[in-house]
């Protein structure tokens, strides 16, 4: 099992030019402990379109990598988005899942994983390029080299504990996340 | 052919060449019978994102991406799609995101499906409560100015706009009954 804020920090540190979309709810917290920067887009809400988030800004940018991190609760609402993914076949693009087994915020009701519905074969079963779960700390820096070096679409399962954590509460306002983001590609773009 | 005809058999290609003026880059849709031409007009222009969706809800989740990486997008979708995606709207709306939707009725003008008249009778209403502008189109000669407003107003001012093809523009869905 890994520790979900350790796993994400360590996936984040020196991210270089990674854009993060991230799900609603503890990914969140855990995105913004890790490193809240103007290249991370909160979803504050929307419940199962962060994949979708993510498939648009990497068809986009498909200079960019684009990282989507959230929780299972929020995959299981988008599964669809799955096989829409593994149609398109975003090289750019990988979707990271905490998955705690539990939906977190509101009481740690088990999920759908928790009864052993997995979301990796899911992922195969949509042509994602590579899927497959980590649960080890030392598997880490494997998770880390598919994130940074692979040709996506890539699934990145991990497998966190449900201890709930201090919430880490970056920006909620829509219209000032979506300036920061922005503002922060256009930095980007002129840099390169 | 009379003008009227021709140009009633056009409008999809009206709302493409608006699509190119307007640089639209990314259009995901569900498909719609009524839809098909313009479907088929976007996947062959290589300068656009055609994303089949597997729910009309993953299209808005779509668009908001596309605007983050400073692309223009558009939505297809009938009228029955339009409340699966009541939730999602908070998205472009609570980030001020331009949210361009053609939607094509089903439940009104000579359907023959009871259940398409629940969702297609509420759909201008539902739409203008998600905070919509919407500008229905009766008419195929109204097509290339309403259009083209709405693309204006959608991009330029970040605005959620739909644009409803009634079901007498589309023609009637034949039944063979």
């Amino acid at each position: 099992m890994l520790h979900r804020r350790e796993f994400v920090k360590q996936l984040l540190v020196e991210r270089g030019d990674l854009l993060v979309i991230c799900g609603l709810g503890s990914p969140t917290y855990d995105v913004a402990a890790a490193s809240d920067d103007g290249s991370n887009f909160y979803l504050w809400g929307a419940m199962g379109s962060a994949s979708m988030v993510g498939l648009g800004l990497a068809l986009a940018r498909p200079d960019r990598r684009v990282a989507v991190f959230t929780g299972d609760g929020e995959m299981l609402m988008g599964l669809g988005s799955l096989a829409t993914i593994g149609v398109k076949q975003p090289s750019n693009l990988a979707i990271v899942v905490l998955d705690n087994q539990h939906y977190g915020e509101t009481g740690m009701q088990p999920s759908h994983t928790h009864s052993g519905i997995s979301l990796v074969d899911v992922a195969l079963g949509c042509c994602f390029k590579r899927a497959r779960s980590f649960g080890k700390a030392e598997e880490t820096p494997l998770a880390r080299e598919m994130l940074y070096s692979r040709p996506g679409p890539l699934f990145i399962h991990a497998h966190v504990g449900a201890q709930e954590l201090e919430q880490v509460l970056p920006e909620r306002d829509g219209v000032i996340l979506v300036h920061n983001f922005t503002e922060r590609l256009r930095a980007f773009g002129k840099q390169s | 052919m009379n003008l009227a005809e021709r140009s009633a058999l056009d409008w999809p290609d009206v709302i493409y060449s608006n699509f190119r003026r307007a640089g639209i880059r990314q259009v995901g849709y569900v498909p719609d019978a009524g839809l098909s031409r313009l479907i088929q007009l976007c996947q062959s222009d290589p300068e656009i994102a055609d994303v089949v969706l597997t729910t009309e809800e993953e299209g808005i989740g779509l668009v908001a991406g596309a605007a983050l990486g400073g692309q223009r997008s558009a939505m297809l979708m009938q009228s029955s799609g339009v409340g699966n995606c009541v939730n999602m709207f908070s998205l472009v709306k609570q980030c001020r995101l331009p949210c361009l939707i053609f939607v094509t009725m089903r439940g009104e003008y000579a359907e023959f499906n009871p259940w398409q008249v629940p969702m297609g009778s509420i759909t201008d209403a539902c739409l203008r409560l998600c905070g919509f502008l919407v500008y229905r189109i009766e008419k195929a000669e109204d097509v290339a100015d309403v259009v083209a407003a709405a693309c204006d107003i959608s991009f330029d001012s970040n605005h959620s706009v739909a644009i409803i093809l009634s079901q007498r523009l589309i023609g009637r869905k034949r039944w063979n009954n």
